[in-house]
């Protein structure tokens, strides 16, 4: 193989990505004066924390009073009780205090009369523990993704990160159980690069498109999860994927939540608005999960719209055009391109799109990525965090509530730098690396840049789409997931036949897409095997052979563990956390989740 | 120096045809600058003769059918596809914009034409270094300035106010129009050029922003802010319809009236 050769950099800490758990953490450690580097592949305000719509929950209470442990109690319900209850206190008391950050920084927040930051109703979100919807999601119109990422990019200029853009991330270096740093691919004049930190902070996001159709950016590849993989540590509840109710018909972009919580509602053939049926109390408003199952079942009783009946339509037309306008005009104008549609005189066709990833890197709440070891579920892998939709902390459990997401980026970004601060020490004294701990980074990369054989990437990621899209769905069986566990056995097998035609090494956009597709491939075995495995229906997990949710056997987090050589996975398991973080609140015990 | 034709090694050349499989019956030709800094040589256009019978309604959908079945080589930059990110800003049919929400079918002529944003280095194919406009982007202090301590709450910003962003948060750094304007590719060095004065307005009329002042000094220039001569081309092309120009005469006229 051709010699490549290593340009070598030291930092305190390392973040790879920069959407706004990256940025956010990033931003910490360098205001805590430590060395920090953000390692990212696309621009900062590119990554896919910029699609984000309907905003970020906290209990600000501007719009009628609210209070931290209702936020708590809506979440670890909506969590279908796989969250851990101490990191959803951490969650949900840290949220104000973001948001008030966030609009310090100058987040161009939608207002009240009063001139304080806008609040609109979620999906279960509620007031006083499950009475009724409440407006709690802080809203910039239906633009807060961007208009977070944004500020949270021009405030890191004001601070002293240095970042590394349009670098891709290779693997892990790992020393004995220890990360020492990550290497890296420089796309625009090819070099290769060995980030030496004493913490590498994994920000990179969900793996959305490991399935066919997704509300997730292209650039949604799960690098640092897959990154994880390599390095021999598990993924936590990969089974859990979230499908957004309303992706648009087709093209699947993404139709905020904030839609329906600005008034809109779903009707099937019948013009019935069903969603009164399924959830009673909160109606279009109940979890993403609950609404995205419903629409399945309307749709596979032959109540679905359009010509093929395949789909659910999104009412808006019934409200103010005015109101349209000024708090969801991102929409008005997705719906328009990618539907052919105006808001306010006809409905929008949707359908469940796959969305965000509830699984992830298992972390501790201060963003410490955690293993078993022994007896111990909670082992500590020095060097290495993770957060945002990477991470697996958990406060997302087995379904997410909508608009908690941004909550969680800023939120943990902000405890990593936290921990950060607290047990690192600037400039201290950093082992030497060894070329052995990078040499299989360098031998993937190498394998890939030049395989030479008869199946392309861009074919074997449509076939591993295809299985996910229609074996791994809204609703699973144990056949289903079986069938969906062979497809994928055999892409895996396909790719030591893989082809890269590009030979070159800058903006090799070839090599690098069968990059990202491996690390997809190994995220999507994980997923299904997670799936098989866990026999109850739980969140966005539901088994139709196995109806229930089963607390006696599964209440507990999946651990998985790939071997890379063979794709084989090992499964074992952590409890979920049975206790909250402080005396403030008690321990919400499981019960039945009806809205 | 003043030159007024390229350069010898940036004359694009005639390159491969690609032509469409046998039995297709909705060929649409499209005609792709390429430029790979590793082979060396002149860049070229590349045609490529697309069967879009499976190919969706976007310049986007048509780039990425073309990579994934007939030139995996294809580089470009692409990721929300849905007109929020700014990574596939490109220049289609003589017209700047973004390739995920501009449809192949609107692109006047019979070949659909797709080069980089124009005047702005090729790094290769599609993809423009964009290292002077982040730069630019940066030089505006894009942040909120205050110094007054923060409160414990929010800034209160009234409905009125807060309107005033609106078209000026909206953009996402797409560079489609800085490198439509005649007077950056002229002057671009010295120039902001509209996406960062639209951003320097951005923070200069948010009313929780204390540095109106510093800002306007920061702007007083010949030539950051005074190049821009109205041409317009930026209102013109901007993919997400906001209006950098209007921006920059607003800023000429906080200049004036801090004077008067």
């Amino acid at each position: 193989m051709s010699a490549y050769k290593f340009i070598d950099h030291k930092f305190d800490v390392v973040v790879v990505g920069a959407g706004g758990s990256g940025l956010r953490a990033a931003l910490g450690c360098a205001q805590a004066g430590l060395k920090t580097a953000c390692v990212t592949k696309v621009f900062p305000t590119r990554s896919h924390t910029v699609a984000a719509q309907g905003g970020i929950s906290a209990s600000l209470g501007n719009m009628s009073p609210d209070d931290w442990r209702w936020h708590m109690y809506d979440t670890v319900k909506g969590s279908d009780w796989l969250g851990d209850q101490d990191a959803i206190e951490y969650l949900a008391r840290n949220a104000p205090a973001a948001v008030y950050e966030l609009e310090h920084w100058g987040v161009p927040f939608t207002r009240t009369a009063e001139g304080k930051i806008y609040q609109r109703a979620f999906g279960g979100m509620t007031k006083n523990y499950g009475d009724g919807p409440i407006q709690r999601t802080c809203a910039a119109a239906d633009r807060t993704g961007h208009a977070m990422l944004h500020t949270m990019y021009g405030q890191s200029l004001a601070h002293d990160t240095e970042f590394f853009i349009e670098y891709f991330a290779l693997d892990l270096i790992m020393d004995d159980g220890v990360c020492r740093g990550v290497t890296a691919w420089k796309l625009d004049d090819g070099t290769l690069h060995r980030f030496q930190a004493q913490t590498v902070i994994l920000a990179t996001g969900g793996y959305g498109r490991a399935y066919f159709s997704a509300t997730s950016a292209h650039t949604c590849t799960g690098d640092g999860n897959a990154m994880a993989l390599r390095a021999g540590l598990p993924l936590q509840d990969m089974e859990f994927v979230q499908f957004h109710p309303t992706g648009i018909y087709g093209a699947g972009c993404l139709i905020t939540e904030g839609a329906r919580g600005e008034g809109g509602y779903l009707t099937n053939s019948e013009g019935e608005r069903f969603m009164e049926r399924y959830a009673p109390s909160v109606k279009d408003l109940a979890p993403r999960d609950m609404v995205s199952r419903a629409m399945t079942l309307e749709i596979r009783e032959g109540r679905g719209v359009g010509p093929n009946k395949d789909h659910i339509f999104l009412h808006l037309d019934h409200l103010d055009p005015k109101m349209l306008h000024e708090r969801l005009p991102g929409i008005s104008e997705t719906a328009k391109v990618f539907a052919g549609v105006d808001v306010t005189k006809a409905p929008i066709p949707v359908l469940p799109t796959v969305h965000y990833n509830m699984g992830g890197i298992p972390t501790n709440y201060h963003g410490e990525v955690v293993t078993r070891a022994g007896d111990n579920p909670d082992s500590v892998i020095p060097g290495l965090m993770a957060v945002g939709e990477a991470a697996c902390v958990s406060v997302h459990g087995a379904n997410r509530l909508g608009s908690n997401s941004l909550t969680d980026l800023v939120v943990f970004g902000r405890a990593a730098a936290l921990r950060c601060a607290e047990v690192l020490k600037p400039g201290a004294t950093q082992p030497e690396l060894k070329d052995s701990q990078t040499q299989p980074h360098l031998d993937r990369f190498d394998r890939f840049r030049n395989a030479n054989g008869a199946q392309t990437t861009a074919a074997l990621r449509l076939e591993m789409q295809k299985a996910m899209q229609e074996d791994a769905a809204v609703f699973r069986t144990g056949e289903s997931l079986e069938s969906g566990a062979k497809r994928l056995e055999a892409v895996w097998a396909k790719k030591a036949d893989i082809k890269v035609s590009d030979r070159g090494l800058v903006w090799n956009t070839d090599l690098m897409e069968t990059l990202e597709f491996d690390n997809l491939i190994g995220q999507a075995v994980v997923t299904v095997a997670g799936a098989v495995n866990r026999t109850e229906s739980r969140g966005a997990h539901a088994r139709e052979d196995f109806g229930d949710r089963n607390d006696t056997e599964w209440m507990k987090h999946t651990l998985a563990w790939l071997d890379v050589g063979t794709g084989k996975v090992k499964i074992d398991y952590r409890p979920v956390h049975s206790y909250t973080m402080s005396d403030d609140i008690a321990y919400i015990p499981p019960k039945a989740r009806v809205y | 120096m003043v030159e007024l034709t390229l350069p010898k090694n940036s004359q694009v050349k005639a390159g491969k045809h690609w032509p469409a499989p046998a039995g297709a019956t909705k060929v649409k030709t499209f005609k792709i600058y390429r430029y790979d800094p590793e082979a060396g040589g002149n860049p070229r256009w590349d045609t490529y003769d697309v069967d879009m019978e499976a190919v969706g309604p976007m310049v986007l959908d048509a780039l990425l059918y073309i990579k994934n079945t007939i030139d995996p080589t294809l580089a470009f930059r692409r990721s929300c596809r849905e007109g929020v990110c700014g990574s596939c800003s490109m220049n289609i049919g003589g017209r700047n914009t973004l390739a995920c929400t501009h449809g192949w079918a609107e692109v006047p002529g019979k070949a659909v034409q797709i080069a980089p944003l124009p005047h702005a280095p090729v790094v290769k194919d599609l993809i423009p270094d964009l290292t002077l406009f982040y730069a630019q982007y940066a030089s505006v202090e894009p942040w909120l300035h205050t110094d007054t301590p923060e409160p414990q709450t929010e800034w209160k910003q009234s409905p009125e106010d807060r309107l005033k962003l609106d078209g000026l948060y909206e953009c996402i750094l797409c560079a489609c129009c800085s490198t439509s304007c005649p007077s950056y590719w002229w002057n671009g060095d010295k120039y902001l050029g509209p996406a960062a004065l639209l951003h320097a307005y951005r923070w200069l009329i948010d009313s929780r922003d204390e540095a109106t002042g510093d800002r306007l000094d920061q702007l007083e220039d010949p030539f950051k802010l005074y190049r821009c001569h109205t041409i317009m081309n930026c209102a013109q092309v901007c993919p997400k319809g906001l209006n950098p120009a209007k921006a920059i005469a607003e800023i000429k006229k906080m200049m004036v009236e801090r004077v008067v």
